[in-house]
């Protein structure tokens, strides 16, 4: 049973999304939720053994399975886990059951399919955070896109179509030059589809320099870094609460672990060539999009560019080539998992009662929402990277590593202090405090046993993760080191 | 005996934090009174624990450890822990006592408001969090409780959440302080980058051998490393402690209840810079530049918000200023390597300003929250307690001799007389000057409140200048109400008075106390550190020959006779000639409406920081993501593969006489292709 947890990992939740999608029409919806969150549920217990099982004094893959796959190319169905991969898996099982709960009612139609759509897309996730084949990779990575453009573009707004496509056809630019590079890979490595082949494949200088920004461009969109973001905020204001959820919180993951597994250890002298080009582009996304976030009069697209701001601290931490940004950019991608899940299902909340994002439809809720007003409070003081919450301490470690790299980068980006503030409280004092400001602020009520539920379990998250991140860095740490020791050799022939 | 030791360290702090819990999480459950009893339990427990650790450290031990380990990476290592020295058992003192005088107060200041749990919550989680800032032993902590304690100002500023100027205040607060926690950060980012440590004891040792150590922050302009590192940090401070040019959020933060402006914006958290500063002199004393530049920005400090205390009308805005003008103060004997002296002042000024504050409170109680001061006058006869305590906070915020206020104020004067460094001149002139200004606001806001006639009754202070904000918010917000409407104004309960009573104690006395063991003896032991090379402490040494001597001394010395003059004058323009003031205020107008308007600051930055913030980012996402990247990249190559498939398309129309002709034309160019050839 052991032996094959990853294959679990990433089968019961698809297993579960195809028995939810039998149950057929909304007739049956009650059923469909009962079971996807079973499934979700089933889904996050097999997960956990990965944890506990973990062992963290090795930077060596662990639980891994292989099996002949397409023996006629040498693809293998290969898994494993690193110090890298393990947290995210677990934090895309446990966004799952939180997705299935938040939308147990506001979803009444076609109930089956919108809970199958995120079952299978977090196996699907889970298969993309697992794979060590070049080729199964590359499935999971696209496969997990057809589900998510299914929930923009079926559950979505108004616009929801242009923001489905927009979505799509960004991100499938990009994933084409990957798989060209992958092509070029495999038969420069000799024949191998193996991704920790590749990380000991010699390349050319050229070779390194072209396959670096097909990468880049591949996982660039998906994280999104500046100037290719722009299809985040459309998809985020079109999607269902729970669609923003799972993008934010993980598939934006998806992007930025694949610099960890691919750009960073495959072509490391170009990743060291071009890291001042990263670290700009990172260091453009902190200031200018928050910038731009400050005069959203959407909540969902502030919190959007929010969301592309703290992602730059992860493509900076990456860049800085030491442990302490290394680590602090994955421990910024998992707080940044909870933060903004969180916040988007507070704007779930929120639109669930008076139906809009705007801001200025809002105001003075905190006299009608009290317990909702305390959560949102904490969430956004998370986002603004309070100390003592989970947003503090990665954006603390990358701007600590940015100091010893260069004082100008650290500067840049400590403008984060000043600006994520600045966006999140400015909304929350237009949103929350004040008198009520209309009738229908006046008829909102305040959050529901489930609604506490969902929110008060990302609380306890950000708050142990802010208080004591040791247990995380724990886990990364070996990995980490082990890769940029790894990075930190040439590859040139 | 040291375990327990260690174990009342813990509970200095969590206590207070278990009330906040308990009022915050509970308050429905607990009730009002269950709030303040657990909360002031919570307080009262830290308080005595504070006495044994103080009688502990004055018995010679010292304590550096680790609660727990927060991160490891490696080598490095982040911690959570506690240094227990004679500056921390000293501020812990300070921060409990007051604290716990504010939480009684609280019971009657707050009587009929809605909110009265969570307030008990914010204020003893303030403590809490204030206890963790000055226990900490390494930057990571010091920056947690320093964050911590602004989120709980932020959230207390803006406590009357349903008042605009309230929730306008307090983000004001909170981001003007953030751009001090960016310079602070990024200092903390330097000692991390070149200590390899945020520990205190490694950083302070190593600190000498890095004190020639040079950046680059440019090319061609070699820094000392340390002059970085000190202003970085400074300007956390700057934030924190509301100096120039970073202090226009402290008069705003008035929005916030009374009880909260006396332990927060006056006695403790704003103080919390000075004692950054303080802890920090084994890094301060390598940087001369630094010291430099951190007195004369509390020299301006000192001297330009005294000035605008002068004009307010607002009782507890006076109080504000005066408060900014002595934060300046302490920072200016900071900068004269007079760290003890800075600290000595923060003391003494946390007992007399606390005093006041509440005692404000207690007049606006009284007044049924009117705050305007040209709306009292005369309530020494009605409110004898309040008007006692006043007074006695105010003799010692000016300076008179053997109050407490004096030996502070006036070694800090003498500090800046001896200190050499560039700007020292300028400080000088500015705490001397300063003594005649806070002498005349003190004693112009005294006076109107307590002495003169009966203003009261003439209306409830609907004042028309553009600065009056009234504690006025309609909806029965704070207040035991001392007066009935058309009544006449009666002395506060209890809870109100007995805080006011144990804070006149030490301000009366703790200067004279203390004054020999804390600035010549060997109090602060290896707990501040000067450099041989700054001479102040030692020739202020020279000059003293006791309290007593000292408070003799000084009635025939230049800022006795300044602090005279000062009240002379706004008892002749308050009491005698209220016409003058008025006519002065006319001649100069400009002036006049300059400090009105508090030299045009909150105009300035509005303007500049968040109206050019706006403007730059409406600007980056409409030109930039709208215009460029989604109209020309994304949305114009879609628009390019349409263009080019309708060019496309047209050859597919599907009329065989269309495909038919094009074959032709086809067949002749390659004819005449292979033609050519030939």
């Amino acid at each position: 049973m052991l032996n094959n947890l990853l294959s679990l990992v990433i089968w019961v939740p698809i297993l579960a999304g195809v028995i939810v999608l039998a149950t057929g029409s909304d007739r049956n919806a009650a059923l469909a939720r009962w079971l996807a969150l079973a499934g979700a549920l089933l889904g996050l217990i097999v997960a956990i053994p990965l944890a506990t099982g973990f062992d963290t004094a090795t930077s060596a893959m662990q639980f891994v399975e292989k099996a002949a796959w397409i023996p006629a190319f040498n693809v293998h169905y290969h898994l494993g886990v690193d110090g890298i991969s393990m947290p995210l898996i677990l934090l895309n099982s446990f966004i799952t059951v939180l997705v299935v709960i938040a939308g147990w009612q506001v979803i009444q139609d076609k109930v089956a399919q919108y809970m199958a759509a995120f079952l299978i897309m977090s196996g699907l996730i889970n298969g993309v955070f697992a794979a060590l084949d070049g080729i199964l990779f590359y499935v999971f990575f696209e496969g997990m896109l057809i589900p998510l453009y299914l929930i923009v573009g079926v559950w979505g707004g108004p616009n929801r179509v242009y923001a489905a496509f927009k979505f799509f056809l960004y991100t499938l630019l990009g994933s084409l030059l990957m798989l060209v590079s992958m092509i070029y890979l495999y038969f420069q490595s000799g024949g191998s589809f193996d991704i920790q082949t590749w990380h000991t494949t010699a390349l050319g200088m050229t070779a390194q320099t072209l396959m670096f920004f097909a990468f880049l461009l591949a996982f660039g969109v998906k994280v999104p870094m500046w100037p290719v973001h722009t299809w985040l905020p459309d998809a985020h204001v079109e999607a269902p609460t729970g669609g923003s959820v799972v993008l934010a919180a993980i598939t934006l993951k998806v992007g930025a672990y694949g610099f960890l597994r691919f750009i960073l250890p495959i072509v490391p002298d170009a990743s060291h060539e071009l890291a001042w080009f990263v670290i700009l582009l990172s260091l453009t996304a902190v200031a200018y999009i928050g910038l731009v976030a400050l005069v959203q009069a959407d909540m969902k697209k502030l919190i959007a560019y929010s969301s592309i701001a703290h992602m730059g601290f992860v493509t900076l931490g990456f860049f800085l080539f030491n442990p302490l940004g290394a680590e602090g950019g994955l421990v910024q991608m998992i707080s940044h998992g909870f933060v903004s899940a969180a916040l988007f299902l507070c704007i779930g909340v929120m639109y669930d009662r008076l139906h809009s994002r705007q801001i200025k439809d809002y105001g003075g809720l905190v006299n009608k929402m009290p317990v909702f007003a305390a959560f949102f409070m904490l969430f956004a003081m998370a986002n603004a990277g309070l100390p003592a919450t989970s947003g503090f301490v990665g954006e603390f470690m990358v701007i600590m590593a940015a100091t010893q790299v260069n004082f100008w980068f650290a500067f840049v980006a400590a403008t984060t202090l000043i600006l994520g503030a600045a966006y999140t409280l400015w909304m929350y004092k237009r949103v929350v405090f004040g008198a009520v400001s209309n009738p229908h602020v006046e008829e909102m009520r305040d959050i529901s046993l489930r609604e506490i539920l969902l929110l008060g379990v990302l609380a306890v998250c950000v708050l142990v993760m802010g208080l004591y991140p040791k247990p995380f860095t724990d886990v990364m740490h070996a990995s980490m080191v082990d890769l940029l020791a790894h990075v930190a050799q040439s590859k040139l022939p | 005996m040291r375990v327990d030791m260690q174990t009342l360290y813990l509970v200095v702090p969590l206590a207070p934090l278990f009330g906040a819990i308990v009022a915050g999480l509970f308050g429905r459950l607990v009730g009002r009174t269950g709030a303040h009893v657990v909360t002031i339990a919570g307080v009262a427990v830290s308080f005595i624990a504070s006495v044994l650790v103080f009688q502990d450290v004055l018995a010679g031990h010292t304590f550096n450890g680790t609660v727990y380990t927060w991160m490891t990476l490696g080598d490095l290592h982040f911690e959570v822990g506690f240094l227990v020295d004679a500056l921390t058992a000293m501020m812990m003192l300070v921060v409990t006592f007051v604290s716990l005088m504010v939480h009684v107060y609280t019971i009657g200041y707050m009587h009929d408001d809605p909110g009265y749990q969570r307030f008990f919550s914010y204020i003893s989680l303030f403590t809490f969090s204030m206890l963790m800032l000055v226990m900490s032993n390494n930057f990571l902590q010091l920056f947690f409780g320093w964050e911590a304690v602004g989120l709980v100002s932020y959230l207390l500023i803006g406590f009357w959440y349903t008042k605009e100027t309230a929730i306008y205040a307090n983000l004001k607060a909170f981001l003007v302080n953030r751009v001090g926690d960016f310079g602070f950060i990024l200092g903390i980012g330097l000692v991390l980058a070149h200590f390899g440590s945020l520990d205190y004891a490694t950083v302070f040792a190593k600190a000498p051998s890095l004190a020639r150590e040079t950046i680059t922050l440019w090319p061609g302009a070699p820094w000392m490393l340390m002059s970085v590192i000190g202003i970085l940090l400074f300007i956390g401070a700057m934030g924190k402690s509301a100096q120039f040019p970073l202090h226009v959020w402290l008069p705003d933060s008035m929005e916030g209840p009374t009880p909260i402006s006396a332990l927060i914006h006056a006695a403790t958290m704003v103080t919390a810079g000075i004692f950054m500063v303080a802890r920090m002199s084994p890094l301060y004393e390598l940087s001369d530049t630094a010291l430099s530049f951190i007195m004369v920005i509390g020299a301006i400090t000192a001297l330009f918000m005294g000035f605008l205390g002068m004009v307010q009308n607002d009782i507890k805005r006076v109080v504000a200023y005066s408060t900014l003008s002595q934060l300046g103060y302490m920072t200016v004997a900071l900068g004269a390597s007079a760290y003890s002296v800075a600290v000595f002042h923060l003391m003494t000024h946390a007992f007399f300003k606390a005093l006041l504050f509440l005692a404000a409170g207690s007049v606006i109680i009284a007044m049924h929250h009117n705050q305007d001061i040209r709306y009292m006058g005369g309530l020494k006869k009605y409110m004898p307690i309040t008007w006692v305590t006043s007074l006695i906070g105010s003799l010692a915020l000016i300076g008179t001799p053997f109050l407490s206020g004096f030996y502070s104020k006036e070694s800090i004067i003498e500090a800046a007389k001896i200190s050499h460094l560039p700007g020292a001149g300028f400080a000088y002139f500015a705490v001397l000057a300063g003594v005649f200004v806070t002498a005349f606001y003190s004693f112009r806001m005294y006076f109107l409140v307590f002495h003169g006639k009966e203003r009261f009754h003439q209306g409830h202070g609907h004042g028309n200048e553009p600065d009056a904000h009234h504690g006025h918010d309609g909806a029965g917000h704070d207040g035991a109400h001392g007066q009935d409407h058309g009544g006449q104004p009666h002395e506060t309960p209890w809870v109100v008075t007995g805080p006011l009573l144990a804070l006149a104690l030490p301000s009366l006395a703790i200067g004279y106390m203390t004054i020999e063991p804390m600035l010549f003896g060997d109090f602060f032991g290896r707990a501040i550190y000067v450099a041989d090379r700054h001479p102040v402490m030692h020739e202020l040494d020279q000059e003293f020959h006791g309290a007593m001597e000292m408070g003799l001394h000084a009635l025939t010395t230049l800022p006795f006779w300044l602090a005279a003059a000062g009240v002379g004058l706004a008892a002749f323009f308050y009491l005698k000639r209220p016409d003058i003031p008025a006519a002065i205020a006319r001649r100069f107008k400009f002036l006049h409406q300059m400090l009105l308007n508090k030299y045009w600051f909150d105009e300035l930055y509005s303007w500049v920081f968040a109206q050019g913030a706006l403007a730059l980012g409406g600007g980056l996402w409409r030109r930039g993501d709208q215009n460029v990247i989604d109209g020309f990249f994304v949305n114009g190559s879609a628009h390019l593969v349409e263009r080019f498939s309708r060019l496309v398309k047209a050859f597919q129309s599907g009329y065989i006489y269309h495909y038919a002709f094009a074959m032709l034309i086809g067949v002749f160019a390659l004819v005449t292709w292979f033609a050519r050839l030939n």
